[in-house]
């Protein structure tokens, strides 16, 4: 038994199999790290930095243990699990939006037939209507079965409500499962790469933005919804996110100046998708969708998947884009 | 396991998938003692709700109420009543020889918990509607069983009267503090205090 091969000469599910293990693998030892460092420190873990760390693993390992499973389970598999994920945070999403009663139709509409078959779309590899789907013909469907229920009371209002939570959590995560089905020439089955290498540069502009702020202190450009965010902060973040995508250019189908190129595209709209999220949320009066004090019961999975929602349609194009270009 | 019980677990599913169904033990923890948890009544889901907020050990031991008329009339409503739910029926028809409380009167001796819904219908105002009689009258002759005010959050938005394929949205069940009837106390007094205790458990607002 071969203990040790070159990667180069491995198969392609070897070569996955081999990215899963080192994603486990520095996982566990940052896990440890975290568990360590709260042991030294004793139990009066009141430090919220501390707790925010902590909770950024379990989100991290939460999103590696999704990942894997939506590989493991091939594209069926992963359409269903990235199904399961919209209709969660639709129903998060819907929950605070405050929806009327007249919006009863259009929200099955949403749920039980817009939901499902962008989904088997992706399934079924219909790209190029499944890009269309939702922004064109969903765009009309609703506001007709709402002007159908006949209250015109903020009717432009409730229908923009719906619509964008379809286009965020059911148009924006369903790019996820299409990346791992998109196929070109000399890149089969290696789909997850490519989703690997979004969600990497995306959590890495994150946590680079979220340092440069604390370091910068420059002034919240928009203090009144987050007061971390400043244009520095931000393009660094980016420019982290792209230094790493050039590192990682081998994973993908890229060369690294491409690679680079993308991954400031993915993670910039990543992080900006965050930053529009948490003007949603203050206008709804929450902190996080997952917020106790608000007894909704929400678990807080559409702030996890925030950035993925935007950064994964923008990166989606992209890829494609390069690849008519180059093939 | 019996069909019923698997299609109980459905149900139980279905409604966790739709609604969340979290139960929030604010005033009380989940226990086997026998209790009338008493809620606010917006839809046919809020027994469901309840029901699926709370620990499966106590499912089976917690019944509803329902109208004998209405939940007799085909065999399937009959079933999903009787082997499901074990709901207590009553009849809405008054007559003079007859308490209506009788059939409630029966299962708590039997030692079973019940849920009821003193509004007496389903409103559609966002505040309950002035309780009726009959909670007084079992808190009066079984002063040894737990009176649990019971608050059901959203599920008007879920499924509001008059539809009847669910919206997927988040709900809660709030069970808050036990309530007892204090000594001579006036019935409209204990009524309206029982209907406070139920709207105190209501979340504010975001």
């Amino acid at each position: 038994m071969t203990v040790w091969m070159d990667p180069r000469e491995m198969g392609v599910d070897q070569q996955v199999g081999l990215l899963f293990v080192l994603l486990f693998g520095v996982l566990l030892l940052a896990t440890a790290a975290a568990t360590l460092l709260s042991l030294r420190r004793g139990t009066d873990s009141a430090d919220p930095r501390h707790a925010r760390l902590l909770s950024d693993l379990r989100d991290l390992w939460v999103g590696a243990l999704v990942f894997w499973v939506a590989w493991v389970s091939g594209p069926l598999g992963a359409t269903l699990a990235f199904g399961v994920f919209s209709f969660l945070s639709l129903r998060e999403f819907i929950t605070l939006a405050h929806t009327r009663r007249s919006d009863h139709r259009s929200l099955i509409l949403a749920f039980f037939i817009v939901l499902p078959l962008q989904y088997l779309l992706v399934g079924s590899r219909s790209f190029d209507l499944f890009t269309v789907f939702i922004p064109v013909y969903v765009f009309l469907a609703i506001p007709v079965i709402s002007a159908l229920a006949g209250d015109p009371e903020r009717f432009l209002e409730r229908n923009a409500k719906i619509q964008w939570g379809i286009m965020v959590c059911v148009f924006g995560l369903s790019h996820a499962p299409a990346l791992l089905l998109l196929e070109f020439e000399q890149y089969e089955g290696r789909g997850a790469f490519l989703v690997f290498f979004l969600v990497v540069v995306a959590a890495t502009a994150q946590i680079a933005q979220e340092l440069m702020s604390r370091w910068l202190r420059r002034r919240p450009v928009a203090r009144h919804i987050d007061r971390s965010f400043s244009y520095r902060a931000w393009l660094a973040g980016a420019l982290a996110a792209a230094l790493l995508g050039a590192l990682l250019f081998w994973i993908t189908p890229f060369e690294a100046p491409q690679a680079m190129a993308m991954a400031f595209i993915a993670a910039g709209a990543g992080t900006l998708g965050e930053f529009v999220m948490k003007a949603l949320k203050k206008d709804a009066g929450v902190h996080y969708w997952g917020n106790r004090a608000s007894i909704t019961g929400a678990v807080g999975l559409l702030d996890r998947v925030a950035p993925l929602c935007f950064a994964a349609p923008v990166f989606f194009h992209s890829v494609r884009w390069y690849f008519q270009l180059s093939g | 396991m019996s069909l019923a019980d698997a299609a109980g677990t459905l149900l139980a599913i279905i409604a966790r998938l739709i609604t969340g169904a979290q139960g929030h033990w604010k005033g009380c923890p989940p226990m086997a003692e026998q209790r009338i948890y008493f809620a606010n009544h917006q839809s046919h889901l809020d027994w469901v709700l309840i029901w699926a907020a709370l620990p499966h050990d106590l499912r089976a031991g917690t019944r509803p109420i329902a109208a004998r008329d209405y939940w007799t009339s085909s065999r399937f409503k009959q079933w999903l009543t009787t082997e499901v739910f074990h709901a207590v029926y009553v009849s809405r028809q008054r007559t003079d020889d007859q308490d209506p409380l009788e059939p409630l009167v029966e299962a708590l001796q039997g030692g079973d918990s019940l849920v009821i819904f003193p509004e007496g219908t389903r409103s559609n105002k966002s505040e309950p509607q002035a309780f009726k009689s009959g909670l007084y009258h079992l808190a009066e002759q079984f002063p040894g069983v737990r009176l649990i005010p019971t608050w059901i959050d959203n599920v008007q938005r879920v499924m509001p009267k008059g539809e009847v394929v669910p919206v997927p949205i988040l709900c809660t069940v709030t069970f808050g503090a036990p309530l007892s009837l204090l000594d001579g106390e006036d019935k409209r007094a204990f009524l309206d205090r029982a209907r406070a205790a139920v709207l105190a458990l209501r979340p504010p607002a975001p």
